[in-house]
């Protein structure tokens, strides 16, 4: 299974960005080979959009799971129809999202925004 | 003679110099291009003689033709399209019309289908026509309505232009046939600050301009200030006058109701045909 994370840095020690589709990078997690990957979030400096662009990497990059403090209707559109899962993270910290992920410790995300569509709050 | 009235700061004054003027020039057009907000239609009250919708294109997958190349998606700026589970889903209100990913499209596979994003609104005040655009709430853009509205207007004398706020797409469409622009400043930095932002608008755009000082108050003046500064023509100033605030929050048109303010108007309508010829 790989679990996506939107992330500050390129870095298992930092922390979860707050923002998914404007985080500058997502970490890849692959549970079968405790492998961690990084891609970069080119959707970050989207003019509109960004979400749903962002939410298109996560699918095409083949996560079963999104873990991510907010996420915004469009984006949650795009990932809902790709049958990825959204967990709300818990804290700031990478690893400590993955243990309780691991641990069924975390609930899916329920409160989807309705995006902020150019009006800050990124 | 076509003039656009801009500010870049909302609050300014737009719709107050637009619609005054509008009212002492009698027999113009009054053409309200703040289709997100338009509100001098409150003033005019006017009798709607018509009223239009405005639809744009938007993409229409056929699944059938698609062959997955995503060529669309990767092309659409606004990320209005995105491939899922070997389907193309099109996010209407991002996206912007531009007909970019029908074109591009190798199979043919897109077609375009009309989306109903506000309408048009013709009326009657005295001689005058008031026009009014109304973008629907949640939609991207008005550009579309701006410009089936400045299409629409009959011959007239006069044309007045009320600009959106900001200097953005909307703004540039509304004033790219006027032949004067009206900048409509306050005297605050943050409205000095949005003025300086239209100024670079209508130089980038060659249009002659002058400005408006409105909310004047006695003591410094920021927008007097940049005004000198760069040498823009100061056309009239407004004093900040509890007596105009009362007539515009009860919609009154203060050219109407108020002497002092039917010759301010009178006067700066004379000093732009000036400036025009």
């Amino acid at each position: 299974m790989k679990i996506a994370i939107p992330v500050d840095d390129k870095n298992i020690k930092g922390n979860v960005c707050l923002s998914f589709g404007r985080a500058p990078y997502f970490m890849l997690h692959d549970t079968e080979n405790k492998e961690n990957s990084y891609i970069i979030n080119s959707a970050a400096n989207s003019q509109g959009g960004a979400g749903i662009k962002a939410a298109q990497i996560i699918l095409d990059n083949k996560a079963d799971v999104l873990i991510t403090p907010r996420c915004g209707e469009n984006a949650a559109h795009v990932l809902k129809a790709a049958q990825i899962k959204i967990y709300k993270s818990d804290n700031n910290s990478i690893e400590d999202n993955l243990k309780k992920f691991k641990e069924n410790k975390l609930k899916p995300l329920d409160q989807i925004h309705h995006g902020f569509h150019g009006h800050g709050g990124k | 003679m076509k003039i656009a009235v801009l500010s870049g700061k909302g609050g300014t004054g737009k719709t107050f110099v637009s619609v005054n003027l509008s009212f002492a020039a009698g027999n113009s057009n009054y053409v309200d291009c703040d289709v997100e907000e338009p509100n001098g239609r409150l003033f005019f009250k006017p009798e709607l003689i018509s009223r239009e919708k405005v639809c744009v294109k938007i993409p229409k997958i056929n699944n059938d033709l698609c062959r997955r190349c995503r060529i669309c998606v990767d092309f659409c700026k606004f990320n209005a399209l995105a491939y899922i589970k070997d389907k193309v889903l099109v996010f209407e209100e991002i996206c912007h019309s531009c007909g970019g990913c029908m074109l591009l499209c190798p199979e043919k596979a897109i077609s375009e289908k009309d989306k109903e994003i506000g309408e048009i609104q013709e009326g009657l005040f005295k001689d005058s026509n008031i026009y009014t655009g109304i973008l629907n709430t949640g939609e991207e853009t008005g550009v579309s309505i701006i410009k089936k509205l400045l299409k629409t207007i009959k011959d007239k004398p006069y044309t007045f232009i009320d600009c959106p706020p900001g200097s953005s797409c909307s703004v540039m469409e509304s004033i790219k046939d006027a032949d004067y622009c009206i900048l409509v400043a306050e005297p605050t930095l943050f409205g000095v600050h949005n003025f300086d932002m239209v100024y670079n608008l209508v130089r980038v755009f060659d249009k002659p301009f002058g400005a408006v000082l409105n909310k004047c108050l006695e003591g410094e003046n920021p927008a007097e200030e940049y005004c000198n500064d760069k040498n823009i023509k100061i056309l009239c100033k407004i004093p900040f006058d509890h007596e105009l605030g009362r007539l515009n929050s009860n919609a009154e048109i203060a050219a109407e109701k108020n002497e002092k303010y039917k010759s301010l108007f009178t006067s700066l309508l004379n000093t732009i045909k000036e400036e025009v010829e």
